[in-house]
């Protein structure tokens, strides 16, 4: 019983880590990875919405009504947000000031949707809060470990202390550019360490439980061949 | 500035400068997911664009005559995902029942919508930018029309890179995304000239 537990926990951290394994979320990722410290209080932030919103919803689970059960997610994850956003302002304006508009965008980010739709609503309410809790921990951790490299090589600092003189950075890695260089290398990496391995992983965009209702003109032709055929039958009906 | 130059600084910087894909790294997901075919980047832009620009005049509206008034604004996250949600319901059922064509060239892609970050995005923004109804209604519209832009050309960029050949473990989404750095790297191209250009 206990490994299961544990299984649940570690399962967000390596095996299906919600940035890398399963793909979801990229928004936030890319955007506040600039610094190691913006970073870090993304991952908080979200760990702290994903853990309270799997716990509410999970124990919501048997009351929600299947047919507006998103509506319903949101509600829950949207409060949490407002609630996060409250605190961070007050507390600390400078980490509000530096992940801006993110900080609200926490409410259709597809991990903590995606957690609610494809765990917390069919699992009890312990069992959840593992998996949030398991899940935000993963998330941390990409997100800080590209925010260490694109802090370091982009602007020579870690955690604001200067490593790198001034004058040898590469400061295109913290623009756009960089964001989507050093996401789409960490996922290279991954594919290469799990090649070695003897694992094989194709990474696609996944569209289970990410952006709600999301299957369509996904790259995942599974879920592409399923919406489609959800088309044909409504055509059909017509 | 006057007015009608801040409408076209607003519409410039929303399409080139700050272009939200490419720039601002927001919705990604339907940026990486849509932009396989041609046909579906156009009707997915179609779709964003109607809703951005519905989104940022309904809940402009929503929030100046009855969320100041009540001193409600400290929920603006909550309400404005719910107007979203309902908003594109709404526009679902009036599209299937008043405009057949319209609903059949965009009404797949409406579900999709409601959690497209974009959309909560401008609305928010709107409110912190402090804009004026037609300035938002404008910005609406100009981040539609720039999230369409860096999809359509993105569509292009990727039917090119589906026909090279990069070392196995950077094959699918790696080198994708490697040509989505590429592509934002000619957006930066456009830094500074909105403000030279409208002053």
């Amino acid at each position: 019983m206990k490994t299961s537990k544990w299984k649940i926990f570690t399962n967000g951290i390596f095996k299906e880590n919600p940035v890398l394994i399963l793909l979801l979320g990229c928004c936030s990722v890319l955007a506040i990875s600039v610094t190691v410290s913006g970073a870090l209080g993304m991952g908080a932030a979200l760990t702290f919405v994903l853990v309270c919103s799997n716990i509410v919803v999970s124990l919501l689970r048997k009351i929600i009504p299947d047919k507006v059960r998103i509506p319903c997610f949101i509600v829950v994850i949207a409060t949490f947000v407002t609630l996060v956003e409250m605190i961070v302002h007050a507390f600390l304006p400078a980490l509000y000031e530096s992940l801006g508009i993110f900080l609200s965008l926490i409410v259709v980010n597809c991990i903590v949707l995606g957690r609610a739709e494809m765990f917390a609503s069919k699992n009890g309410v312990f069992d959840s809060l593992l998996d949030g809790l398991g899940m935000g921990i993963g998330y941390t951790i990409v997100i800080g470990g590209i925010a260490v490299i694109r802090e370091l090589v982009g602007s020579g600092t870690l955690l604001g202390a200067r490593i790198i003189p001034e004058g040898y950075q590469i400061g295109i890695i913290t623009q756009t550019p960089g964001g989507f260089f050093m996401f789409g290398a960490a996922i290279a990496l991954l594919v290469w360490a799990l090649g070695k391995k003897g694992k094989k992983f194709d990474p696609r965009i996944g569209c289970d439980g990410c952006c709600g209702n999301c299957n369509l003109g996904c790259d995942n032709k599974e879920d592409n061949a399923k919406a489609q055929a959800v088309i044909a039958k409504e055509a059909e009906a017509k | 500035m006057r007015p009608f130059s801040k409408l076209l600084f607003i519409a410039f910087s929303m399409i080139f400068t700050q272009n939200y894909v490419l720039v601002q790294f927001i919705a990604i997901c339907p940026f990486l997911g849509v932009s396989q075919n041609f046909d579906s980047c156009i009707g997915m832009s179609g779709a964003v664009i109607f809703v951005m620009t519905l989104a940022s005049a309904v809940t402009w509206a929503i929030y100046t005559y009855i969320m100041i008034p009540l001193e409600l604004t400290y929920l603006s996250t909550i309400i404005f995902i719910l107007v979203i949600a309902a908003l594109v319901q709404f526009v679902e059922i009036f599209l299937k029942k008043f405009l057949p064509p319209l609903y059949s060239a965009l009404g797949i892609y409406l579900p999709l919508i409601t959690t497209n970050c974009a959309v909560l995005a401008v609305t928010l923004l709107n409110i912190s930018e402090g804009y004026t109804f037609v300035q938002s209604c404008v910005d609406g519209f100009s981040a539609g029309v720039g999230f369409g832009l860096a999809l359509v050309i993105f569509c292009g960029v990727r039917k090119a890179v589906e026909r090279a050949k990069p070392p196995k473990s950077w094959q699918g989404l790696p080198i994708t995304l490697m040509a989505a750095a590429l592509t934002s790297m000619t957006f930066m191209g456009f830094t500074g000239i909105a403000d030279n250009l409208f002053k």
